[in-house]
């Protein structure tokens, strides 16, 4: 435990408070209705704000790279393989490496947390874009369709249930991974349960804090399922 | 926690000269990770692989193997360990439960879509020649899912090695001690021991890779 610091200005005392508090109980209702202002709501809503930054700059970036790696082939697979080494290293270890270049920052951990959604979203993108039958895009060219036409109009729109499946994994593990984001700045879901952590564990906030992570995760998982359905509504598959 | 150390070019030169230097603590840090991870993987393989498979031979339980990948996934570890503290204390055990978790999605999902997606034709032609539904489950429809499965033990091996690291929040030793203790070890001692998770998650994926290429069945050639 000697690896974890309290932070936060919310330290549940045992010695004072609700008699839940005081014998650490798993779901202190008056203990949420009193730090729910202060404590959890700002978590989520800077929790919402970091995942959102991250995965908008990881969608366009892997847009970019998949675009580079779908024309000219012999890159595909070292750009593959660099977002696959990407993933291989340990978040808390990457925090840690960009702390010296750009400080306990936002920027650090957001470049971290892009460089998580890189791997999935380049892959899903890519094959989303191969897949995009010949016989579609020689119909596209005996139409008179420009080449850039063709792209929007035609392999975009064929690839993009693969880039949304993408899209929703990403967003997930985004989400997921934030909470480790509390390891470098005081923001975000993660803040919470390292408090309670260095608070001889308290139970109700590790619970809230981390039911309010899963259920946002789920939710924005949702919205991405809603989101595809009104982007190709030829495709009913959820 | 973290400590903005000066960053200089050398770092990095100083991270192998740690690795040099360090042979023996970093030697069973790695023991310690592996063992954690090891029995993590074990259990959840114990777990969710049998499962997986029965499901997807027997064609049921779709969106229960779709969602347990989605809360899997969206399961935050610190959570999971967290959570396991409030449950089984600092400890091994609390590590390895919230390990296990997470392993459980990946290795069951691939299973069930393993098995379920295989061509029903062939299946029904195994049960023509006579093959009981155990034989059909051995001897066909395994050989042809491996692959998949193995994907999945793969997904579940890096995401296990990888998050070992966190463990170390909860006491749970392994290189993961190093990465969060930059006041004991310097910025060197955590680049060395993350390139070590990173060798040793890398080293996973590519024998589990090489097994998969190994196992999957070669296509028939044609006449």
């Amino acid at each position: 435990m000697n690896a974890v610091v309290a932070a936060g200005p919310v330290i549940p005392n045992f010695g004072q408070g609700s008699k839940c508090e005081q014998t650490n109980g798993w779901w202190c209702t008056d203990w949420l209705h009193a730090h729910w202002g202060d404590t959890l709501q700002p978590a989520l809503f800077q929790h919402i704000e970091l995942s959102l930054i991250a995965v908008s700059i990881g969608f366009a970036l892997a847009f970019l790279l998949a675009l580079v790696g779908v024309r000219y082939r012999l890159l595909d697979a070292p750009i593959g393989i660099f977002a696959d080494f990407l993933y291989t290293i340990p978040s808390l270890a990457l925090f840690q490496l960009l702390v010296p270049l750009t400080g306990l920052t936002v920027t650090t951990v957001e470049i971290a947390l892009v460089s998580y959604t890189l791997l999935i979203l380049y892959r899903n993108m890519v094959e989303g874009l191969r897949a995009v039958p010949a016989d579609a895009l020689e119909a596209a060219r005996g139409m008179g369709l420009t080449r850039r036409q063709t792209f929007m109009r035609v392999e975009l729109p064929l690839a993009a249930p693969a880039i949304i499946a993408g899209l929703r994994i990403a967003t997930v593990s985004t989400i997921s991974i934030a909470t480790i984001v509390a390891f470098v700045i005081p923001k975000g879901l993660g803040r919470p349960i390292f408090t309670a952590l260095g608070q001889d564990v308290f139970k109700t906030e590790i619970l809230a804090a981390g039911a309010l992570a899963v259920g946002l995760a789920l939710f924005a998982d949702g919205l991405l399922v809603l989101g595809q359905r009104v982007v190709t509504p030829w495709s009913r598959a959820g | 926690m973290i400590v903005a150390d000066q960053f200089r070019p050398g770092t990095f030169v100083d991270a192998f000269r740690f690795i040099g230097d360090h042979g023996s603590l970093l030697l069973s840090k790695t023991g310690e990770h592996l063992e954690l991870s090891f029995a993590a993987l074990g259990i959840g393989l114990v777990l969710a692989l049998p499962l997986g498979l029965w499901l997807g031979h027997r064609h049921r339980g779709f969106f229960f193997a779709a969602s347990v990948s989605n809360v899997g996934r969206a399961l935050p570890s610190l959570v999971l360990i967290g959570f396991g503290l409030t449950i089984f204390g600092v400890g091994f055990w609390n590590n390895t439960a919230a390990l296990v978790v997470l392993a459980i999605p990946p290795i069951l999902t691939n299973a069930y879509f393993a098995i379920d997606g295989i061509d029903r034709d062939v299946v029904e032609a195994a049960r023509g020649m006579g093959l009981s539904e155990r034989q059909v489950l051995w001897q066909v429809e395994l050989p042809l899912g491996l692959p998949l499965v193995i994907a999945g033990i793969r997904i579940a091996t890096i995401f296990v090695i990888a998050t070992a690291t966190i463990a170390a929040v909860a006491g749970g030793g392994g290189l993961g001690e190093i990465i969060v203790n930059q006041a004991s070890y310097g910025l060197a001692g955590v680049v060395g021991a993350s390139f070590c998770v990173s060798a040793l998650t890398l080293l996973a994926a590519l024998g589990l890779g090489l097994l998969r290429r190994a196992l999957s069945p070669s296509p028939v050639p044609e006449a």
